[in-house]
């Protein structure tokens, strides 16, 4: 099941370049969250404070809150917090000294699953979700990086997927990938939303109108408007959303 | 000729010129390997012809009775390169994932600089070093300690002198540390962000994220570093003569005297008074020659072997 976020007057650094001021935004269980904007405008460092990703980087910080379903995931271990909260990146990133299976297990294995039968049923029931089982069923064995970008995208999304997490960010995972594979990881998270609640970040305001139950748009560092998907693109209520959706900018 | 034909011409002859002279360059270096291999065969020949391959089995090197035999050396050699392998290998590792992974960017550009300051010290100096403190050191303290801890095992048995295998082998370590620590640094260093991102998303911690998406992905390249790391433990000859003992035995214990191919190249060669003597001699040089080619091409193969990694991929 998916688990809701609530983010508290977030603002983030890096070094003494401030990049969010004071994000407050309610993100819905179970739902597709599209997050727009210009290059810049903080919507990667923003996904990237919901895991704490944010904080690995040099000089990098944040403050504020965020609650997981009620609970700040500043106050507990970023380690712990990253099992819960999936990550799918811009570029698709296999482990390229592991096999297909490996990939896929790879954080059960950090998590201590050792027992062969759970991990290959986790395996087949991660890359199913993934739409890449039938594909890869017969070369598991083989390396990641024997499968095509769309496919190692998928494949990052199983590795995701496999240790069951309650929220899938995704920092445009379809951005280095062509329009049919485009399309395929389109069709995912329409279907993995039941099961997670998806944030996507998107320069493609098309894709965001397509899949995303509702869209955030963020222009330097702030949010401006957030509200369902089709009174973005229909009825904005802010002028800069309008500027931007219709193409004036960005 | 028109014009065009004459440019098409000149810009050929000139492409063939450093084809040519490019090539020349290429085949003085196969050449020269080869010459002076070649060389070091034709002057060991009078050893060769009256010792044959037991030459690589007889213990006994006795100039006096005109009796040679290169094991001792071959064994030294061997052995004090193992010891500095099995030393600066996780260390030069370690220092690495120091630097790249926990160090912050001031700490490590002054640590990077004193490695590689290691490495620009001359092999006498750290010769002296070791005679001076290394060895009194080791005869005083590390080598009681060892015998009275681990004194079960062969290799720690004996009395402690100070000059000897464990020298040999520790100065070998000190000096092929920069070089390992170094290159497994610059591997390390090309690793994709988005490999340790990869793992840190998937709530790995610092040390499994180093695990699973820095080491694994740098392997071959540590792998390569260490080997080369090896290469210049086998020949290095100053340092070692000055503290390995110089005595042609085998024994077990590390603390014993030894010798290595080199030390008795460069300790011998002034004092071989006639040609068998100096034959000999130069067939230590000609197997030390060859056994460094060997595990040059063994390193080669592993390295290729463990880069390929998973099937139908190719590691970076």
């Amino acid at each position: 099941m998916g688990q809701s976020l609530s983010v508290r007057n977030l603002e983030a650094w890096y070094g003494s370049n401030k990049t969010l001021h004071g994000i407050n935004m309610e993100i819905a269980k179970n739902e597709v969250t599209a997050i727009i904007g210009p290059s810049g405008c903080g919507k990667s460092t923003f996904i990237r404070c919901i895991n704490r990703m944010h904080d690995t980087l040099p000089g990098a910080k944040a403050t504020g809150e965020i609650l997981l379903d009620g609970a700040n995931i500043y106050a507990n271990d970023p380690v712990e917090l990253r099992r819960t909260v999936g990550m799918v990146f811009q570029k698709p990133n296999p482990f390229p000294a592991m096999s297909i299976f490996d990939n896929v297990v790879a954080g059960l294995k950090l998590n201590g699953m050792r027992n062969k039968k759970k991990l290959k049923e986790a395996a087949e029931k991660s890359l199913n979700m993934a739409a890449l089982w039938d594909e890869v069923k017969d070369r598991l064995g083989h390396s990641g990086m024997s499968l095509s970008g769309g496919q190692q995208q998928r494949l990052c999304i199983a590795r995701a997927l496999a240790v069951e997490p309650s929220v899938l960010l995704m920092d445009e995972p379809a951005s280095a990938l062509d329009p049919i594979a485009t399309l395929r990881i389109e069709e995912l998270v329409t279907q993995l939303k039941s099961s997670y609640t998806i944030v996507i970040v998107t320069h493609n305001m098309q894709q965001a109108a397509r899949i995303a139950d509702s869209t955030a748009f963020f222009l330097n560092g702030e949010l401006v408007e957030h509200g369902a998907t089709s009174d973005i693109f229909m009825t904005p209520r802010d002028k800069r959303t309008e500027d931007y959706i219709t193409g004036r900018f960005g | 000729m028109n014009k065009q034909d004459k440019v098409r011409t000149r810009t050929a002859i000139g492409d063939l010129t450093l084809r040519l002279l490019t090539l020349g360059m290429a085949l003085v270096v196969v050449g020269l390997m080869i010459w002076i291999g070649w060389q070091m065969y034709v002057s060991s020949q009078e050893s060769i012809a009256k010792f044959g391959w037991s030459f690589l089995t007889n213990r006994v090197w006795d100039p006096v009775k005109e009796n040679f035999g290169a094991l001792p050396f071959i064994y030294g050699t061997l052995v004090s390169s193992l010891i500095a392998l099995a030393l600066a290998g996780p260390i030069g590792v370690g220092v690495a994932i120091f630097l790249n992974e926990m160090a912050s960017r001031k700490v490590r550009s002054v640590i990077s600089f004193l490695v590689e300051l290691l490495a620009a010290i001359p092999s006498v100096v750290y010769g002296l070093w070791a005679i001076f403190i290394l060895a009194p050191m080791l005869r005083n303290s590390v080598e009681p300690w060892l015998n009275k801890h681990l004194g079960f095992i062969p290799l720690f048995q004996g009395s402690p002198v100070g000059l000897g295998m464990l020298a040999g082998g520790l100065i070998l370590a000190i000096m092929i540390l920069p070089t390992i620590a170094a290159i497994s640094r610059e591997v390390m260093a090309a690793v994709p962000n988005t490999q340790r991102e990869a793992a840190l998303a998937l709530g790995a911690t610092k040390w499994e994220m180093i695990r699973i998406a820095v080491l694994a992905y740098s392997k071959s390249g540590i792998l390569g570093g260490v080997m080369l790391g090896l290469g210049r433990a086998l020949g290095e000859t100053m340092a070692v003569t000055m503290v390995i003992g110089n005595r042609p035995d085998i024994l077990p214990s590390l603390f014993a005297p030894a010798y290595s191919m080199a030390a008795v190249i460069a300790n011998e060669f002034t004092e071989a008074t006639y040609s068998l003597y100096l034959s000999s001699l130069v067939e230590i040089g000609l197997i030390l020659f060859a056994i460094t080619l060997v595990l040059n091409a063994l390193a080669r193969l592993l390295v290729w072997s463990v880069s390929r990694g998973p099937k139908g991929g190719q590691l970076v």
